[in-house]
């Protein structure tokens, strides 16, 4: 069973500001969802390679050169506030 | 029949016969989407100005004795994960409520290229997760069958609108089933294909190591014409393959004699509806009578491919769902005190709850001192779950199974108990952790709901299981069947 600090944590973690009814119903249902996920634990992985990814690809490269990018104006359009060519944010510090 | 209840297929024969003009083809889709939209909808945009003029541009070029593809003309669904230049692409979500992306998916261009006519952007479970579309921030989409019923998810929308008529075909995206169990829902063909295969360049990321695009069609030939068109090696993702690809449609023969299929004893265990079981095992009668060699085998760590899903899916999608913090597109909540206010406030209000409850999980699966027990175990068991398929391919040509546990289930019925609603995809999640090819075309109804059958293969054998699926379909009548809508009267 997940704790309450636990939910507190991994919420600021993941940049999520729950409220006192979204805290206590995912600590029930995380802690139902993990329950189940741990019966991986009964395998015997000990020599097992994690797989991330199902293709052999590795390293791929393209050449260093500069291509087509979007224009500012494009990037730009979706912004929720801007300052000339900047994404304008609350104060940071 | 109307126009609009037609495949591709038989339309660009009526197209190049000079029978029928692509503006009357789109006029029937918008026909029927003014008729039976109000029911299901399926779509949460509709670009009826432009269609037509698509629509207009194929007609003008048959007119100039201009030869066009096999999709030109052709009235096709777009799901809203996809990123369409200048058109709202929501995923469903109130973060993505105005973000309209500046480039088209590679496969949108793909699609235009071939002339199509693309009729609108449809439902979804919010950024594809979930698996009856009631997670979609905007609307419920219901299933033309019987409205009473969830269409699956998560591309329920592109589903429904192929099996209503609004669409001829559409494009989803498919990460633990979320083409084949609506497929299978809707009583429609849906392939996920072999990962790497399809571009997944502007398809709004949820588990980028599972998620595919595929197409859903009233038929296997019309799966084969979309195949075609959005397959092949993109440099702008870096996940996709450079193999050379075959002409699907040389697939489509009905001949399976002597095709090794191998059957998985785990999907017919505990937790399959009984009548579901007797359609498959009449289905697996018709292809046996085509000459296959069908017979059981086993997928040893079935059980753990859920547990595994559901710790790499929602790992996954906590970090590429990172990006939505409200500074370069999407919802901002106004007056943030500070930055950090700013980002948690404007997701916690524009994320939906099974989202944030998947985002929660993952957080947790990869945080410190988790990270082993949970994300690192669950990576270790996608291999095992690998290892399984490919000693049954050293046997078999392919695996069949049913797509899902169970025909269509009632709105509501699962929507507040998390795993009971993953259960839903336990028959599909495998493939997509294995990076193999499915597909999921009707095999037959209970109580007037369509039934899935699911084909898997080894990676990249598309070919075959098209030829299989085809061989089935056409020795069959339940893709001919469509769903008789009827607006309801008070």
């Amino acid at each position: 069973m997940l704790s309450r600090e636990v939910v507190d944590h991994v919420a600021l973690l993941a940049r999520l500001e729950l409220s006192e009814e979204e805290k206590e119903r995912y600590t029930t249902q995380l802690s139902n969802i993990l329950s189940y996920a741990e019966r991986l634990q009964e395998l015997d992985t000990g020599d097992v390679t994690p797989m991330a990814h199902v293709l052999p690809l590795q390293n791929v490269f393209r050449h260093d050169v500069v291509g087509e990018h979007l224009p500012s104006e494009d990037t730009l359009a979706n912004a929720p506030d801007r300052q000339g060519n900047n994404f304008k944010v609350p104060r940071i510090i | 029949m109307e126009l609009c209840e037609l495949t591709a297929n038989e339309l660009h024969r009526m197209l190049t016969g000079k029978d029928v003009r692509a503006e009357e083809i789109c006029l029937s889709v918008f026909r029927r989407i003014d008729k039976t939209e109000d029911q299901v909808k399926a779509y949460l945009a509709l670009h009826p100005e432009e269609a037509l003029e698509q629509a207009r541009a194929v007609d003008r070029k048959i007119a100039k004795g201009e030869e066009i593809s096999p999709l030109a003309g052709i009235p096709i669904a777009l799901k809203d994960n996809l990123c369409t230049k200048g058109h709202r692409t929501t995923c469903a979500s109130k973060i993505l409520y105005n973000f309209v992306p500046p480039y088209n998916a590679t496969v949108v261009d793909k699609l235009n290229g071939q002339d199509v006519v693309i009729i609108g952007k449809t439902n979804m479970d919010e950024f594809a997760m979930g698996s009856s579309t009631e997670n979609s921030a905007y609307q419920q989409t219901c299933n033309p069958w019987n409205p009473d019923c969830v269409p699956g998810g998560s591309s329920g929308g592109s589903a429904a609108a192929v099996a209503a008529g609004e669409a001829i075909c559409a494009l989803g995206s498919d990460t633990g089933g979320s083409i084949r169990q609506p497929a299978a829902f809707c009583g429609v063909v849906g392939m996920k294909p072999t990962y790497g295969t399809v571009s997944r360049y502007g398809l709004v990321a949820f588990a980028s190591s599972l998620d595919q695009i595929g197409p859903l069609s009233k038929d296997v030939t019309d799966c084969a014409l979309m195949l075609n068109a959005i397959c092949g090696h993109d440099p702008m993702d870096s996940t996709s393959v450079p193999t050379e690809l075959p002409d699907y449609r040389e697939a489509l023969v009905t001949d399976i004699d002597g095709f090794r299929i191998g059957i998985p004893a785990e999907y017919f265990a505990a937790g399959l509806d009984d009548h579901v079981r007797r359609v498959i095992e009449e289905a697996i009668t018709v292809l046996e009578q085509r000459g296959a060699r069908v017979e059981e085998t086993t997928l040893p760590h079935t059980e753990y491919a859920l547990p595994t899903y559901y710790i790499i899916a929602p790992a996954e999608a906590s970090s590429n769902l990172a990006r939505y913090d409200g500074v370069r597109y999407g919802y901002r909540v106004e007056d943030a005190k500070d930055v950090l206010d700013m980002f948690s406030r404007s997701r916690s209000r524009g994320f939906g709850a099974e989202v944030k409850r998947r985002v929660m999980l993952g957080t947790y699966a990869l945080s410190a001192g988790y990270y082993d027990a949970y994300y690192l175990e669950a990576l270790k068991v996608r291999t095992l779950i690998r290892r399984d398929f490919e000693r049954a391919f050293e046997k078999y040509d392919c695996l069949i199974s049913p797509t899902t546990p169970s025909t269509a289930f009632r709105f509501g019925e699962k929507v507040d108990d998390p795993v009971t609603m993953y259960l839903s995809d336990v028959f599909t999640l495998a493939v997509n952790l294995a990076g193999l090819p499915g597909v999921s075309i009707p095999a037959g109804f209970v109580d007037g709901m369509p039934v899935g059958l699911q084909f898997i293969g080894k990676p990249f054998s598309e070919s075959t299981l098209l030829r299989a699926a085809y061989t089935f379909e056409q020795s069959t009548t339940h893709h001919l069947k469509r769903p008789s809508l009827t607006p309801e009267v008070e």
